[in-house]
């Protein structure tokens, strides 16, 4: 346990009608609730707030004649225990229960681990952003040459660099919707976009340049079920130029606003940003790439779907070793976030990799999208109590 | 999260246990939010409850990582929520709003003010957890299962789309709100994620049998009064004989097998048929839902009588003469059905049917009954089956029980 303070064992029993807690007060710290079920029905039991409302800690589903405990990090203030046999009703023998002392600070170990974690996450994000300038201009230079082949063979790759850390970008204002939107998003913002950036009047992005590199049949649809040639031609050299440069400019941008010395304050970059982020892009995966709308032209999703899936690996990474710190349970919770990341990571890499390339997406069966969406899920779900774990919340 | 299992004694379900089908007339006049039906009992509810308005049925493919104890802890979460639910409270303790800001709520918070609405939960088990359809016995119970659970033979105007039929697990969730039901199986839905994936789901609306004497036959949308003949909760005799499964693996004793059909009807031709025409087709006629024959809605229909021209009032070939017992060695099943609209087809015809449910004592039952009806009753013509499904209903859960717990600990 990394709380410092009382460690106290803490008796409960419950009864049809009574919640018997052997004790009202205790000291701020790690405190183990031992419940004992001595009554006919499942029962629950409580730590509630001074609104005698909200849970602060509960254990649940406790079978007749059955015990469980509840280990908590008690900081000091006034509280009512409760318990609920039947699972419903007014709560059964509440009663006040106080905690005196000292408040539990993160301990400085933690805090030490928390900078370390945010800033190798930093340098993560320079690091990509540095290797993605590069790759934007030597694509955008085949791609304003007119080398449509050439363009087509980097568009990928150089992609991978900027939705590894895509949450980061998308915190950045109008840079995401310079770099990554995609027609359909760009029409449904254009007026506020051009009200926000008054340079910001056409479709911008790889997204424009892939349009123009894998040129749509006459007859095919957006996402949106709309005709592609609708409001729609191929760019000229000339504006192709154009938009070619302005990529280069605000990739420019972004490397600018990661490198600043205040980036991480500017931001305000914390351990939860981090966790978070590795959150938000498996949401990016599950939105976007796992449905095939991402790269709705050159059908290069799986290259994305990979860089999401590295970007979000390196940041629960970076957290899981403060979480296994927490106890059991959030040793065992990110065990299971690891095995399933390590599963989708063998899923996709049956359809290829970063170095020899990856299928088409457009030749991914329904099924084997079903398979993959399934198992984004299964990583998502136990994902999502990461940063509740990593902050070390109570319970 | 949801960890059950610590043993112990009975528990408020033994008050409960064996009441579901008595329940129906004590429970009138009580407001359809709060009617509520025990989870815990001998059978599993939402077979003998009186048929509720709503349906939301789910089946799920079990993952492929998935183990055996894997499987029997989502069971075991399964169980726990369903007792909650049926309830009218959230899946957990600190279900939608109480628990920690940091975390995403257990609970997704859309039937947090409906009450229970009469919400019953039935889980069912299909052929293919107990060994796959290339044979692999994936969970240690391919020995377990009935040689009576055998899949149904193809049927004339059959369609099936394999994405929306079968399945490892399925539940039935019955309710009185939509909202309830869709609730519960969005919660189990997300209950199972990593364990379990959804293979595909169906809604309904306006029941389309009656479980219990006490509540009048509706009708499907041909506009008739369907399933008059149905068996009810009250004639327990008739439901040992028909329903409860009582041969093979005693396991299974006290379960029964649940039909799963998607049948489109072809409403926009069945509305230009004449009045009489249609009252032919059924053999029952359209306003009282009387046999042919003559009498009332619940006189029994005479096949024999034959009318001023000689020839049969009730037409050998009408529904009601072929799936009637006395056309089927006396086989008699529970219908449960809803219907269902799920917008339109590319035709700009409605996208709509009855979600056809059957709960009998082995599938051949059912199989025997349909074969007789599907070769030439005349009412198929104007339906279209696009999902088929048979899943085993274990029998009811007792407190500290998880469903199915005898197939696997047994």
């Amino acid at each position: 346990m990394g709380s410092e303070g009382a460690f106290e064992v803490i008796a409960v029993s419950s009864t049809a009608t009574e919640c018997a807690v052997s004790t009202r007060t205790t000291r701020s710290g790690t405190a183990t609730f031992s419940v004992r079920n001595s009554g006919p029905q499942i029962t629950e039991f409580y730590l509630l707030g001074p609104d005698g409302l909200r849970i602060v800690a509960e254990k649940e589903n406790i079978a007749p004649g059955g015990s469980a405990d509840l280990t908590v990090t008690l900081q000091p203030g006034s509280y009512f225990t409760a318990c609920k046999p039947g699972m419903r009703g007014a709560n059964v023998g509440e009663a006040a229960f106080s905690v005196t002392g000292e408040r539990v600070e993160v301990p400085a170990e933690d805090k030490q681990l928390f900078d370390q974690a945010v800033r190798d996450y930093v340098n993560f994000v320079k690091n990509e952003v540095a290797e993605l300038q590069p790759k934007v201009e030597g694509f955008v230079a085949a791609y304003v040459a007119g080398d449509d082949e050439q363009a087509r063979r980097s568009y990928a790759a150089a992609r991978v660099h900027y939705e590894r850390i895509e949450p980061i970008a998308e915190a950045l204002g109008l840079l995401d919707p310079r770099i990554d939107y995609r027609e359909i998003d760009y029409l449904a913002e254009a007026e506020a976009l051009a009200k926000d950036d008054p340079t910001f009047t056409e479709w911008l992005g790889f997204h424009r340049m892939e349009k123009d590199l894998w040129v749509p049949a006459k007859d095919a649809v957006q996402p949106d079920g709309a005709n592609a040639w609708e409001g729609w031609t191929p760019s000229t050299p000339e504006v192709r130029a154009r938009i070619g440069s302005a990529l280069k400019a605000d990739v420019g941008a972004l490397y600018d606003k990661v490198h600043a010395a205040d980036f991480v304050t500017a931001q305000e970059l914390d351990i939860a940003a981090v966790a978070n982020g590795a959150s938000a892009l498996l949401e990016e995966i599950a939105v976007g790439k796992v449905t095939g709308e991402e790269d709705w032209w050159s059908h290069t999703d799986l290259w994305d779907f990979q860089a999401n899936l590295q970007g979000s690996r390196i940041a629960f990474d970076l957290v899981a070793p403060i979480a296994t710190r927490k106890g059991p349970d959030a040793t065992a919770l990110a065990a299971s976030i690891s095995r399933e990341f390590d599963a989708l990571q063998a899923l996709l890499s049956t359809y290829g990799n970063l170095t020899d390339g990856f299928v088409l997406y457009n030749t991914v069966s329904r099924d084997q999208q079903r398979a993959l969406a399934a198992q984004i899920d299964a990583v998502r779900e136990p994902l999502s109590k990461i940063t509740n774990t990593v902050l070390g919340a109570a319970g | 999260m949801l960890a059950l299992g610590l043993g112990g004694g009975l528990g408020v379900g033994a008050v409960a246990a064996g009441v579901v089908a008595s329940s129906a007339g004590s429970r009138q006049g009580v407001s359809s939010g709060a009617l509520e039906y025990p989870f815990h009992g001998e059978r599993q509810g939402g077979i003998l409850t009186p048929a509720q308005d709503r349906l939301h049925f789910a089946a799920f493919d079990v993952r492929a990582a998935t183990s055996r104890n894997d499987l029997v802890g989502l069971l075991r979460d399964w169980t726990y929520a369903a007792s909650r639910l049926v309830m009218g409270l959230g899946v957990s303790a600190s279900g939608a709003f109480d628990g920690r800001p940091s975390l995403p709520a257990d609970d997704t918070g859309e039937a947090a003010d409906l009450g229970p609405s009469g919400l019953t939960l039935t889980f069912g088990f299909g052929r293919t957890l107990f060994r796959t359809a290339a044979g692999e016995d994936r969970f240690g119970v391919a020995d377990r299962m009935p040689r009576e659970f055998t899949p149904l033979p193809k049927q004339a105007n059959d369609f099936l789309d394999a994405r929306r039929s079968g399945g490892d697990l399925c539940i039935q969730a019955c309710a009185d709100d939509p909202q309830v039901a869709v609730h519960a199986i969005r919660n189990l839905t997300r209950l199972a994620v990593g364990r379990a994936q959804l293979r595909w789901s169906q809604s309904g609306f306006g029941r389309t049998s009656s479980t219990s004497t006490t509540q009048v036959t509706p009708r499907n949308l041909f506009g008739q009064k369907d399933g008059t003949n149905n068996l009810k909760a009250e004639h327990s005799e008739k439901l040992a004989e028909h329903v409860w499964i009582a041969d093979g693996p005693t396991w299974t004793h006290g379960g029964s097998y649940l039909v799963a059909r998607r049948i489109a009807m072809t409403i926009e031709v069945w509305d230009g048929l004449q009045l009489q025409e249609q009252d032919r087709v059924l053999g029952r006629d359209k306003r009282s839902g009387a046999p042919l024959s003559g009498g009332d809605e619940f006189t029994p229909p005479d096949f024999t009588k034959a009318g001023d021209d000689g020839k049969r009032l009730i037409d050998e070939r009408s529904h009601v003469f072929r799936v009637h017992p006395d056309s089927n060695g006396g086989v008699a099943m529970l219908r449960r059905g809803y219907n269902y609209v799920d917008g339109n087809d590319d035709l700009g015809r409605l996208d709509a049917g009855l979600f056809f449910i059957a709960f009998v004592k082995s599938p051949e039952r059912f199989a025997r009954v349909h074969t007789n009806m599907a070769r030439d009753d005349m009412f198929v013509e104007y339906l279209k089956t696009t999902s088929s499904s048979v899943f085993l209903v274990p029998p009811g859960v007792r407190p500290n029980e998880y469903v199915g717990q005898a197939l696997f600990e047994g």
